[in-house]
């Protein structure tokens, strides 16, 4: 049995691309929350936000699969996500889904007011200014543009690498430039979304950075899958596996 | 024109394989970006009036009607013609029947996006009246038998010696040997040729950036100055407008202004910001004897009151798709009709239909960096999603598409099947790629693996992973 304690209760959604493809990041994230003073749960309800969905143009299954994901978390303080583009679907996208649902606009809202991206839940919402991570090397930093536009995630995760001794950040050109993954974009235009993430990986290698981080599985799958096959010197992890030190494991894509 | 949005991928892949082409595309990339950053740092109240344009727009737009009924009403009374064309074959008669009662035979023209779309300049031709694009970036186009691609720089995917060689191939009276190597021999000559066909023309056709309601002027804004010359010098000046360039005041369209240059070029203002009010008055030094507005609906009032109303408060400046990833790749004519970008993704579905312009709003990645920068802060991503619902609704996507994502969502709506499902195809897929980390070809992933390697899972789910540690602590306790 657990025991009561006043920590906040929090939700982890583990995203589907976590879940599947790289498990490493959900403990990191948990152990980042469990670092803020909080406890953590991972509802085995959820599946995924309903964002492939969404934004094909299925409103209805979009509809359904939200349902399961707000039921799933109705319990939590927070509802936390280690990914920028699904938290903002999340937060920003199930109110709209909702909206004139009188059975669930309420609910939407309620749940998107508990819901944060990882790293600006742990920067902005408990005020964490450093890791207890220590790590070695360069890293650049990609911003994913829902993240960055949708939620303001910019200044948390510089700021939180800096603090950790060892690691050196090498901004790369246009960080804030989509690397063309966009989701189902990326299998539906492949050639336009293959120019788009070129121009992405020129500026990762340019910047000389030994590690590419993001907050977004996706992107950063989209981005590894570029460099391996390019056979580019660069390893890829997600921004969370570094700030919790999980990085004794191959990085995404494998290792070389 | 010819729409082509229907093959937006081969136009991709076309636009993608030219050099020449991707070559000027870093032209829009460096050029465009940087100005606008600097000219929106050095206005500390640039969202406010962003907040302010959207709402003067969305005003406007809830009372298009009387708007427009009060324009027209001053355009008349300052001696001017208002004429209401529906559809784009209305406008082109209604400038055609100008043309032939007035004994019309050559035709000036400012730039104008609108006169794009009603394809003014092949029917002109068609029915032997000679259109002269005035603009510069028109002018070129014009010569190479090509269209704009792209909404203020018509020109942008054309470079120097392309432009070099068309002048020479064109103006055939100047002599051979002449210097044509820098852009200001060009320029120069592109203004001697076209300075005579200003006092050529029997009628100036020019766009409008603005309607004003409270005097029934025009505004047009230009950088080159060309379009006042259209509409000074000839004897009659027709203005082509859709209903949604109508503001209220001249102090609403101040406003606007303010948002339009910075966002378009970097610019505080337009070089030349000119206002037309009617005719030439008794007095005046210089004016046209008529003056003519065509209003033309085209599609917009089918867009008032749904999701693709917001849409109607563009002002065409073109940042959305000078900030575009997509854009950026592909350049304008891929997009395969007038509007290229992101504002083309929500017009042109529109305006020709989502079953020609269906791509368009599935081309994106929704990086949001359009709307970013909209200075009438245009949800265009939201508005491409509406598209895209609107082609999911009536079953026009593609059928790999379809199952495929149902099948996803099969199994995104049953918790317990999808973790079955995927815990047992994570590890067989894990195994196979545990050497090395990433498969270079996988079944039905041939869009991914085309042009990446696809990184391989880890050989549990994280759920699988998380159920056994916590199994253990439960045992640990018991």
């Amino acid at each position: 049995m657990t025991v009561a304690s006043d920590k906040p209760k929090v939700g982890l959604f583990v995203t589907c691309l976590v879940d599947l493809f790289r498990p490493v990041v959900g403990f990191a994230a948990v152990k980042l929350i469990e670092e803020a003073g909080c406890n953590v749960d991972v509802p085995m309800a959820q599946t995924c936000c309903g964002q492939p969905a969404y934004n094909s143009g299925d409103r209805h299954d979009a509809r359904m699969i939200a349902e399961n994901t707000i039921r799933a978390f109705e319990g939590f303080d927070y509802v936390v996500a280690p990914s920028g583009s699904c938290a903002g679907m999340l937060k920003k996208h199930y109110p709209a889904l909702f909206k004139g649902d009188p059975r669930w606009e309420e609910r939407a809202k309620a749940f998107s007011a508990k819901v944060h991206e990882l790293v600006s839940f742990l920067a902005d919402v408990r005020g964490m200014d450093r890791v207890t991570a220590s790590g070695s090397g360069s890293v650049t930093y990609h911003d994913s543009c829902s993240g960055l536009r949708e939620l303001g995630v910019k200044a948390q995760p510089r700021a939180l690498l800096a603090s950790m001794p060892g690691i050196e950040l090498r901004e790369m050109r246009d960080p804030d430039v989509c690397c063309g993954f966009g989701g189902t974009f990326c299998v539906k235009y492949p050639d336009v979304s293959n120019s788009i993430v070129e121009t992405k990986t020129r500026a990762i290698v340019e910047s000389g950075a030994g590690t590419l981080l993001a907050g977004d599985l996706g992107c950063l799958m989209n981005m590894a899958g570029k460099l391996k096959r390019q056979g580019a010197p660069v390893e890829a992890r997600h921004v969370a596996e570094v700030l919790a030190g999980l990085t004794d494991g191959a990085p995404i894509g494998g290792k070389d | 024109m010819q729409i082509t949005s229907p093959s937006f991928k081969q136009n991709a892949r076309h636009a993608l394989d030219d050099v020449q082409l991707q070559k000027a595309l870093g032209n829009v990339r460096a050029g465009f970006i940087d100005k606008r950053q600097k000219a929106v740092d050095a206005l500390p109240e640039f969202d406010a009036l962003r907040d302010s344009a959207r709402d003067i727009k969305n005003h406007t737009l809830e009372h298009l009607d009387l708007y427009l009924e009060a324009y027209e009403q001053k355009v008349t009374a300052a001696g001017g013609h208002v004429h209401w064309a529906e559809t784009a074959a209305d406008a082109r008669s209604i400038v055609l029947d100008l043309c032939r009662t007035r004994g019309a035979r050559t035709v000036t023209k400012g730039k104008s996006m609108i006169t794009e779309e009603i394809a003014l300049n092949d029917f002109l031709d068609a029915s032997g009246i000679v259109p002269v694009e005035t603009d510069l970036g028109e002018y070129i186009i014009q010569l190479r038998g090509e269209h704009p691609s792209h909404i203020i720089a018509p020109a942008v995917h054309v470079n120097q010696d392309q432009v070099e060689a068309d002048f020479r191939r064109v103006h055939t009276h100047l002599p051979a040997d002449r210097d044509l190597t820098e852009p200001e021999t060009l320029l120069d000559e592109a203004r001697k040729v076209l300075r005579a066909k200003y006092f050529e023309a029997d009628i100036g056709i020019t766009g409008a950036n603005f309607l004003v309601a409270e005097t029934g002027s025009s505004i047009i804004v230009t950088n080159e100055g060309n379009g006042d010359l259209t509409q000074i010098l000839p004897r009659i000046h027709v203005v082509i407008a859709s209903i949604e360039k109508i503001v209220p005041t001249l102090n609403d369209a101040a406003q606007i202004l303010r948002v339009l240059a910075r966002s378009a070029t970097g610019q505080d203002m337009s070089v030349y910001t000119t206002l037309s009010t009617g005719p030439r008055r008794p007095g005046d030094p210089d004016g046209p004897d008529e003056y003519h507005v065509i209003l033309l609906d085209n599609g917009r009032s089918a867009m008032l009151g749904t999701e693709f109303q917001e849409m109607l408060r563009c002002i065409r400046c073109g940042a959305c798709m000078n900030h575009c990833p997509v854009y950026h790749s592909i350049g304008g004519h891929a997009y395969g009709w007038v509007y290229p970008g992101p504002m083309g993704a929500v017009l042109t579905p529109a305006l020709v239909g989502v079953e020609k312009g269906g791509h368009l709003p599935n081309a994106s990645t929704f990086c949001g960096r359009c709307e970013s920068v909209c200075p009438m802060r245009i949800p265009l991503p939201k508005m491409m999603r509406h598209w895209r619902e609107k082609e999911f609704e009536r079953g026009l996507n593609p059928a790999t598409q379809r199952y495929g994502l149902k099948a996803w969502a099969f199994f995104a709506r049953r918790p317990r099947l999808y973790a079955l499902a995927t815990s047992i195809a994570i590890p067989v897929l894990g195994a196979v790629g545990k050497a090395k980390g990433r498969f270079s070809w996988l079944p039905f992933a041939g869009g991914w693996t085309k042009h990446r390697e696809m990184p391989a899972p880890e050989t549990r789910t994280f759920r699988q992973q998380w159920s056994q540690r916590e199994a253990l602590k439960q045992g640990g306790r018991a």
